[in-house]
This record gives C-alpha cells, structure tokens and sequence, in this order.
C-alpha cells in the first residue's frame, strides 16, 4: 500500500511556517494547491485573452498571410511538448533516488498533459503545413521529432496503464523517462542528419527565420499563457490523482476489513 | 570474470538446446523480407533500390520480438532471484545476458542477411557493407531492447510492451544502419561518417543498457 494514499498521513495542525520541504507532504501539498488553483486557472484565462487579443492584433506574414498566426498555438505548445518530458526527468529522480510517491503523482500525470501539448503542436504543425507546404505532413525535420517524442509519450502512458500497482509502475516508468530523456537529443540530433540528407532544409533557414518584434511580443505572451495553462492542469491533475489514491486505499482497507 | 564467462556459456547453451528457440529470430527474418515483395511487387530494380532498408526492418523487428523471453524464462524458474543475489555486480550479469542473447539471436541475423540479400537483388559488395553495418549496430539493438526486456520483467507484463517502448528509441540506430548501407551501394555519400556514429550508438547502448535494466530490477521489489 502507498504512503500517499493513507489519509492518516496528514499532520497535524502545527503552527510553524511552511517552507519548501512541506509540498513533500501530500496533505500539505493538497492544502497549499487547493487555494492556488483557482487563480492559477483565473491567471491562465486572463493571460491567454491578452495573448489572443495581442494575436488577433499582430500583422499578418507577407509571404504566408493569417496562417502565421497558427504559429502562437504551435510553438509554445511544441515547447511545453518538450518542456513536461523534462519535468517528468526530475520527477522520476525523485521517484528513483528518494522513493518519493509525490514524484510519481507528478509523473504520472504530467505525461498525458505532456501527449496533449505534443499533439496539438502535431495538429497545429500540419495544419499550417497544408497551406504553406501544400501537404498535411512532410518528413520534416522538426515535426518527425515531434511524432517521435508524441509516440514515447505515448509509451510511458501505456506503460503506466499496463500495471495496476502505482509505485510498481511508478519505478517502472522512471527508468523510461530517463531512458528516454537521455536518447531524446540523439533522436533530434539522427532525425535533423537524416532529413538534411534526404532533402534539404529549404523551408527553415540556417539560424531560424529572423521574427520581427511586432510578432515576438504575441509569441512571448503567449508562451506565458500555455506554460500557466500547464502549471494549472499539472497541479489539478496531482490534486485528483492524489485523492484517487486515496480512495483506492479506502476501498482496499473497506474490502480488507469486510474479509474479517 | 570466471561467472561472467560462466553466465554466458549457460545462456549459450539455453539458447541452442531444444526450447530455446535460438533460429527463431532468423526464421522471422526470412519470413518478413519475403513477404515485401508480395506487397510492393517483384520489381528488381525497385527491391534493390530498398534493399537495405528492408533488411535493417527485418533485423530490427526480428532481434526486438525475440527480446521479451530474455528474463522471462529466467524469472519462472526462479535463476533470476539467484542472479540478483549473487555476488557479482548486476550490471555485469545483465551484460553477460545480453552479449549471450546476441550472439544467439542477433548475430545469425547478420550472417543470414547476405542470403537474403540475393533476394532482394544486392550485389555481393554492397551485401559486404549492408552485413558489417548490421554487425555494428544490431548490439544497440540488442542492448536498447535490454531495457524494455527488464522492464517488462519487472512488471510481469510481456507481449507488445517491449517493442512500443524500445523502437523510438531506435530510430538513430536505423537511420545510421541504413544511410552507412545506401552509402556503400551508391558511394555518392562517405562510408565512414555515418558508420561511425553508428558504433558510437552501439557502444553507447552497450553501457546504457545494462545500467538501465539493472537500476530497473534494484527498484522492482
């Protein structure tokens, strides 16, 4: 039975002042998000519609037209894509160095979120792709790294599916995610080898395409936006988790006590 | 060194006695690349033309699908216990595993590929090259797989879990395996550059693998 099911461990009502080390506790963890999360999510909002408006604002491409403003969805979720595969790294070394079933919470619910973001990055990717490229998918670079990184997300979820015990699959999927964490910049580093020898990169310029500031600012905000969008459905995301577990040990206790 | 030898030569002699199922691997090696002309059809020119890129298919899916047993058996009557309580450090026994694996399962991979090369209408210098790069990389195949193999162990899961997780992460393995092969075949493009990057993939999953899969089986219990 995990630690962070039984709801006996919560603690008592001490009056000494939080620090870092309390979010460790799950029942603290829960007390300190629970107040935080709805202006996590009113922040999110807030943001988001300044980064739309500020979108809807922005000039269109003088090559492409509106469908660089696919642009503000796609990159920062491309971002968030690669940037959750990497908390998800720091949250298995918790699970493997200290044991902590906080960690695996996190783990385990940051890698659909992470999937998520991945696949709207794809959806995005290739919906500009068809007016721009004329094709809904090329073998670029980029987006082959992408469907790479979607289909080990993809993975780990089956991964942690697939076992019915969570800190069993928690171990599990830790040795995985760093795996993979290792083998992801050679994955980029063979896809972007192999695309240059199989065509070469006429699409992106050496460098990256220079962006001029009326259309970074959008981009920046809306960055913000979706990494506050993250930081809110992770943090809901463990709350659940953690209350699920709960229930299921309650459940395990209620059916274990019916047996005597 | 004597149990590391000794590990290997058990694992060795599993493989080739009966129910070891050590020509498994190559029989479904055969059996994918016959089926490719059957569904692109028995154009020559065109199956020389993908040639290599079938082969390094075959031999990817054949030495990954033989991966899922390798702990297996080993769990079910109990050996597995033995080795992780025996004095020598896990990493090495995992090794000896898994270099016994592929010379079993891998290995005869490489050497059936220059037969079915004929196949696949490639000529005998170019089969050389296609050989030599599935004798450098299969071993990150083999030791990648580790990974996955251990894992599944652990969760007492078998079946597909195994290749979903592992053939991502095969995708240097295979672009390196079958660019080295195409630049022996067409000699517009240098040997050396991706062959080389191929054994550092091999060398790399060498040390990776072992590590991984041990840190996997400390964390089972």
């Amino acid at each position: 039975m995990d630690k962070i099911g039984s709801p006996q461990a919560a603690p008592g009502t001490s009056k000494r002042p939080l620090s870092v080390g309390d979010l460790a506790n799950p029942s603290r963890f829960l007390s300190i998000v629970e107040p935080l999360l709805p202006w996590l999510a009113g922040a999110t909002v807030l943001l988001m519609a300044l980064g739309l408006n500020q979108v809807l604002a922005a000039p269109d491409d003088y090559q492409q037209g509106a469908t660089v403003k696919i642009m503000y969805l796609h990159v920062p979720s491309a971002w968030l894509g690669m940037l959750c595969w990497g908390i998800m790294s720091i949250a298995a070394l918790g699970t493997l160095v200290w044991r902590h079933p906080l960690a695996d919470v996190a783990a385990k619910t940051a890698a659909p979120i992470g999937a998520a973001f991945t696949l709207i990055c794809l959806i995005t990717g290739s919906l500009w792709g068809r007016p721009t490229w004329g094709t809904y998918w090329v073998w670029d670079a980029r987006l082959t790294s992408v469907l790479i990184l979607f289909l080990l997300y993809l993975g780990v979820i089956a991964l942690w599916r697939t076992v019915e015990d969570p800190s069993r699959a928690a171990r599990a999927a830790a040795v995985f995610t760093l795996v993979g964490a290792l083998n992801l910049p050679i994955i980029k580093f063979s896809v972007d080898w192999w695309n240059t020898l199989h065509q070469p990169a006429s699409i992106f310029r050496a460098g990256g395409p220079t962006i001029a500031p009326s259309l970074l600012l959008p981009l920046v905000i809306m960055a913000i936006a979706f990494t506050l969008l993250f930081i809110t459905l992770h943090l809901a995301a463990m709350r659940n988790e953690i209350l699920r577990r709960r229930l299921r040990t309650l459940r395990l206790m209620q059916a274990q006590s019916a047996e005597h | 060194m004597t149990a590391f030898s000794a590990l290997l030569m058990r694992d060795l002699r599993l493989a080739v006695r009966a129910g070891g199922g050590a020509g498994m691997g190559v029989l479904y090696f055969l059996i994918v690349v016959t089926l490719v002309p059957f569904a692109i059809g028995p154009e020559l020119a065109l199956l020389r033309r993908i040639g290599p890129a079938i082969l390094w298919l075959g031999a990817l899916l054949a030495s990954l699908l033989t991966l899922d047993r390798l702990f297996a058996a080993d769990r079910e009557d109990g050996s597995l216990d033995l080795l992780l309580m025996a004095g020598m450090p896990l990493e090495i026994a995992i090794g000896a595993k898994a270099l016994a694996h592929w010379l079993a399962s891998a290995l005869p991979l490489v050497i059936a590929a220059p037969v079915l090369g004929i196949f696949l209408n490639i000529e005998p210098r170019a089969m050389a090259a296609i050989a030599i790069t599935l004798l450098a990389g299969t071993p990150a195949l083999t030791f990648l797989g580790l990974i996955g193999a251990a894992l599944a162990v652990t969760l007492r899961r078998g079946g597909l879990l195994v290749p979903v997780l592992i053939l991502p992460l095969t995708v240097p393995v295979l672009i390196f395996g079958v660019a080295a092969s195409e630049a022996a075949i067409t000699t517009t493009m240098p040997f050396g550059t991706p062959f080389s990057i191929l054994c550092a993939l091999s060398l790399m999953s060498v040390v990776v693998g072992p590590l991984a899969a041990a840190v996997a089986f400390r964390h089972a219990e």
